[in-house]
């Protein structure tokens, strides 16, 4: 799933000081998953907002949604009807379907309400570890299904650096794996070690974002 | 086509000398008088002297300016690069540049992560954006490429090749263990003519770990310098074994720098043993020696380790 988290309040605040009548926007996909854009934190969000601001001396009317999907145009137009009552959106989808919403209401300036962090999965009640990175050049099939790009800090492709901590966490945090130890140790319960010698030449990075804005053209479905 | 390459470095190991390189920190400033002072220190002790590449992600003299002033100076770098802050196509423009100034000796490494920045007193640049386009073993292919291929890694041709003498870090004892003389492999298949190791203390554990890279056939693709960090205290010593990756040191050594009334001389004592022991070691051809913050003590320590040049055949 794409996680997001929600933005530091006075963050939030301060992007709203001004603004009379606000829609706040959720997504009952990835964001409701993760905990920070769902119907559920829309409903907590909205009063957290509200006293913020009157307690800065400012009245605010913050009215509530939670579409479908927001990265859908056919869900976004359920917003048509209570756009024109307000004077600013808030949303806290994630940044796709924050773009959908802000180019679907172009007149209305639109707010992030969380930061879209990573594509990853909840690896444990209220824990959501990385797991890609969308580098349009995938080489789980050479790394036994773990994915160096995302969960090595550094994205090697040749194994791990010398900072492999003595446990075998990461060298830049204390709680999360090296991946490469653990796609060593995966190689090694199936006896296929040896399939890691050979040295993975440089990436092709070009069909990531780093090769231009990713346009996908399917002729077959025009 | 193998490019022929000639550096001091490079001659000492082929001729089957003993070979010695030092460190130099370049500056955090753009004066380059502490680095002179620095080389003048240490200068004729050496085949060649790392310069470090912004090490602990930490804003210093560029390691190519600070190369090219040292060799002015009579002392051959090994200039340091790392995957961190460029990608393949600064790499080797500075790498054709550092070749035209006539820097010859190149180590690559992937860099310490711009988290550790932050990790000592300085505030660092936690919050920049790191660039891992390639890892040190891709760089290692792309400096081999340059020179052996007369071409880039996008497959244009360089019109001379550059000759560079290509070094790798090792940590020996790092985890997995298993996989890492499997890495040492894949760094000497990629190019790497010579290895500088992570600190060694355990020098049993280091041999046995030489021995099966020499029953690979590695110890006589690459010459292997096991590294030597000078210890000055029990306490530096725990603090290795304990945080730094790839280090282990024995319990006994600690104890013997506890116990010792002048743990300074000690460790000056500990380092000469050690380079004697792993001087013993099959497949090991030299040492990268380091006394942090303290290379004052280098000349000293050399000559009582019987490294001074005349000593190293
Ligand atoms: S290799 Fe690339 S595409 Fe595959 S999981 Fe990793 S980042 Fe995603
Ligand atoms: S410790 Fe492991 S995961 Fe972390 S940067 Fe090094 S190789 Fe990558």
């Amino acid at each position: 799933m794409i996680v997001a988290e929600w933005k530091p309040i006075p963050e939030l605040l301060a992007s709203l000081k001004g603004h009379k009548n606000v829609l706040l926007v959720g997504c009952a996909t990835c964001v409701a998953e993760c905990a920070a854009g769902g119907e559920r934190e829309v409903l907590t969000l909205a009063p957290v907002l509200k006293m913020g601001l009157k307690d800065q001396g400012q009245e605010v009317n913050i009215i509530t949604r939670t579409l479908e999907r927001q990265c859908e145009p056919e869900f976004v137009e359920e917003l048509s009807e209570i756009a024109p009552q307000v004077d600013a959106i808030m949303s806290i989808a994630c940044g796709i379907g924050m773009q959908l919403v802000a180019e679907r209401f172009i007149d209305l300036p639109l707010y992030p309400g969380v930061n879209t962090t990573s594509l990853a999965i909840r690896e444990q009640a209220g824990l959501w570890t990385a797991r890609c990175a969308a580098c349009g050049d995938c080489m789980l099939g050479e790394t036994f299904g773990l994915c160096p790009v995302a969960r090595c800090a550094k994205s090697l492709m040749n194994g791990p650096c010398g900072g492999t901590r003595k446990d075998g966490k990461c060298e830049v945090d204390e709680n999360t794996e090296c991946i490469w130890r653990l796609i060593v140790e995966r190689a090694e319960a199936k006896g296929r070690l040896e399939d890691l010698v050979k040295v993975r030449p440089s990436k092709n990075w070009s069909n990531s974002g780093h090769g231009g804005p990713k346009r996908m053209l399917r002729e077959d479905l025009r | 086509m193998k490019t022929p390459v000639q550096t001091q470095l490079q001659q000492a190991i082929a001729a089957g000398r003993f070979a010695l390189t030092l460190e130099i920190g370049p500056p955090q400033s753009p004066n380059p008088e502490p680095l002179r002072q620095k080389a003048a220190l240490i200068k004729g002790l050496a085949d060649g002297y790392n310069v470090t590449d912004n090490q602990t992600a930490v804003v210093r003299m560029s390691s190519i300016a600070a190369s090219k002033i040292i060799l002015d100076l009579g002392l051959e770098p090994v200039m340091q690069m790392v995957c961190r802050d460029r990608n393949r196509i600064a790499m080797q423009s500075d790498l054709l540049g550092a070749s035209a100034l006539g820097l010859k000796n190149v180590l690559a490494l992937s860099g310490d992560h711009q988290k550790a920045s932050a990790a000592g007193k300085l505030q660092g640049h936690p919050g920049a954006k790191n660039v891992y386009d390639i890892d040190s073993i891709q760089l290692i292919a792309t400096i081999k490429g340059l020179r052996d291929d007369g071409r880039q890694e996008g497959g244009d041709p360089i019109a001379e090749p550059a000759p560079f003498f290509i070094g790798a870090a090792w940590t020996p004892l790092g985890t997995p263990r298993n996989f890492r003389v499997l890495r040492l492999a894949k760094k000497i298949a990629a190019g790497a003519d010579f290895v500088q190791t992570q600190a060694v203390y355990d020098v049993p554990a280091f041999a046995a770990q030489v021995q099966k890279a020499r029953d690979m056939g590695l110890t006589d693709k690459a010459a292997i310098l096991a590294g030597i960090i000078v210890p000055r205290s029990a306490g530096m010593l725990s603090y290795m074994d304990r945080q730094v990756p790839g280090v282990e040191v024995p319990a006994e050594l600690i104890a013997r720098l506890k116990q010792a009334k002048d743990p300074k001389a000690e460790g000056i004592k500990v380092t000469v043993e050690l380079i004697q022991a792993v001087r013993e070691i099959p497949g090991v051809k030299g040492v990268h020696l380091q006394a942090i913050e303290a290379e004052e003590l280098l000349p000293e320590i050399v000559k009582a380790a019987g490294l001074s040049p005349q000593d190293r055949g």
